[in-house]
């Protein structure tokens, strides 16, 4: 079990293997379908970002946020299915240069590419573990975005032993989800034998 | 005469309970699921499910942060009722800012959120009759995780039963990891394409528990129940004994051109609570 207080550096990305359970404290930020599309367009516009990206995580998380007494306090905030992000994570890595992606189901071999080339990894959560998901995350210090939807918003969090994830891409170039799938191709062929499907 | 106020309380009631609670039949399962799984990785997964299901029970928490789009199943009885769509819609609005749930109606082209969950034809309301003394309405949150994830097949005839056990584990091993597994897969087959998917949505009303009364169709549940869970998908798609807790299908009878069959694939987050309203009194449960 490892504790990684943000803002972490590539060194300590390329540290991390495949399958440790590690928990993660300071600010990070959710991004998702939306916010990853907004950020990239501002900076292909030369537009400055309202957080730096460098060093921190990204969750994809579409909270639940509910406003009382002025701030915002979060309900509930379990991961989103990552995959939905394949074409837009590599750029997203490359340039702004998170050390960490929170979330569910793994991604694509574009996105393990640019963890290897640029220094990131991919800590999964359980996915609809949302309350669970909420204990580590302390304070909501702030939002950005919010007129794409409670969802989409970029929303900033304060993390205070916030897991536990498994590191299931690392920044060596091996997946977790890989392994299973490479797997789960030979067992199919087992399954449709019982099925009587070939 | 049921009113409007009844029928909108009551909505706010179930969406509360849907989104906390998780039908007996699902958390059985899910404990079972632990206590079969061997490797530590599958085992963290649904230890985390199952904590975080005992929290949000707890704390009447949304137990997963995508409370979905309102499907509703109502059944309208031998009774007189107020406007039922205008109290649903009225019941969903209320529910989002209260429960809270999180608001995810979107326009689909513009993708504008309005924050109320509300939006053209969502809620989406399934009507059917009854000669029952009571107005029943049944809720079920769908998250986008696993929508996403559901298909549908214009099968031709001759591919018969192998064709559709084919679809359902084509379906499964696209699905991965994507839908957060362990899933209840809900299949309709016959009928229309429409058909198919109203009916592989409605199947995952019924408890996991439970078999279709039919034998040839309850042999194929209990069939690719057993045979999916050995793809080693796993729970969250990190590998594992369990991939699948319930197979549940739905038929109709189809064109003799056709061969329509439709997977909808549910997270194991399977959300759905039902009321039955009487002109005295509103009894909640689990009914399929």
């Amino acid at each position: 079990m490892k504790e990684l207080t943000l803002p972490i550096t590539e060194d300590d990305v390329r540290e991390l293997s495949l399958g440790d359970i590690v928990y993660i404290s300071g600010e990070f930020y959710t991004a998702r379908d939306e916010a990853h599309m907004r950020a990239l367009k501002y900076l292909e516009e030369g537009k400055s970002l309202p957080v730096d990206f460098g060093g921190r995580a990204v969750f994809h998380c579409g909270p639940i946020m509910r406003k009382l007494n002025g701030e915002w306090e979060l309900v509930a905030a379990g991961p989103t299915t990552s995959t939905r992000m394949n074409t837009l994570e590599p750029q997203f890595i490359e340039k702004l240069l998170p050390r960490a992606i929170i979330g569910k189901g793994g991604m694509g071999k574009e996105t393990l590419k640019a963890m290897e080339t640029f220094g990131c990894c991919y800590l999964a959560i359980t996915g609809g573990a949302a309350v669970l998901a909420a204990r580590g995350i302390k304070k909501v210090k702030g939002v950005e975005w919010l007129d794409i939807g409670m969802p989409e918003a970029l929303w900033i969090l304060e993390g205070e032993h916030f897991g536990p994830l498994i590191v299931a891409m690392d920044a060596h170039g091996n997946s977790l989800f890989d392994n299973v799938e490479a797997q789960v191709k030979k067992n199919a062929e087992k399954v449709k034998k019982k099925l009587g499907l070939t | 005469m049921i009113t409007e106020e009844t029928i909108k309380n009551t909505v706010v009631e179930l969406l509360k309970r849907a989104v906390t609670k998780l039908p007996p039949d699902i958390e059985d399962a899910l404990n079972k699921a632990y206590q079969n799984e061997t490797s530590d990785v599958a085992k963290m997964q649904l230890k985390a499910i199952l904590d975080n299901i005992a929290l949000a029970g707890e704390t009447l928490t949304p137990m997963c942060q995508d409370t979905g789009v309102h499907i509703f199943y109502v059944t309208v009885g031998n009774v007189k009722t107020g406007n039922i769509e205008k109290a649903i819609r009225d019941g969903v609005k209320e529910a989002t800012e209260t429960v809270p749930l999180r608001p995810n109606a979107v326009h689909p082209l513009t993708r504008k959120n309005p924050g109320t969950n509300l939006g053209q034809n969502m809620p989406y309301i399934n009507y059917s009759l009854s000669d029952a003394e009571y107005l029943e309405i049944q809720v079920m949150p769908k998250g986008a995780g696993s929508e996403n994830m559901s298909q549908l097949a214009m099968l031709n005839p001759a591919h018969g039963v192998k064709g559709i056990k084919q679809f359902v584990l084509d379906t499964l091993l696209h699905a991965g990891s994507k839908p957060c597994p362990p899933v209840i897969l809900g299949v309709g087959i016959g009928g229309s394409a429409d058909i198919s998917m109203k009916l592989a949505k409605k199947a995952l009303l019924r408890p996991v528990t439970t078999r279709h009364p039919e034998k040839q169709i309850a042999d194929l549940e209990e069939e690719l129940l057993e045979t999916l869970n050995e793809t080693g998908i796993g729970p969250m798609g990190l590998g594992g004994k369990t991939t699948v807790l319930g197979v549940n299908i739905e038929y109709a009878a189809c064109h003799t051109a056709s061969h329509p069959v439709a997977v909808n694939i549910q997270c194991w987050a399977a959300r759905r609570a039902s009321a039955k309203i009487y002109e005295d009194k509103v009894e909640y449960g689990w009914f399929a």
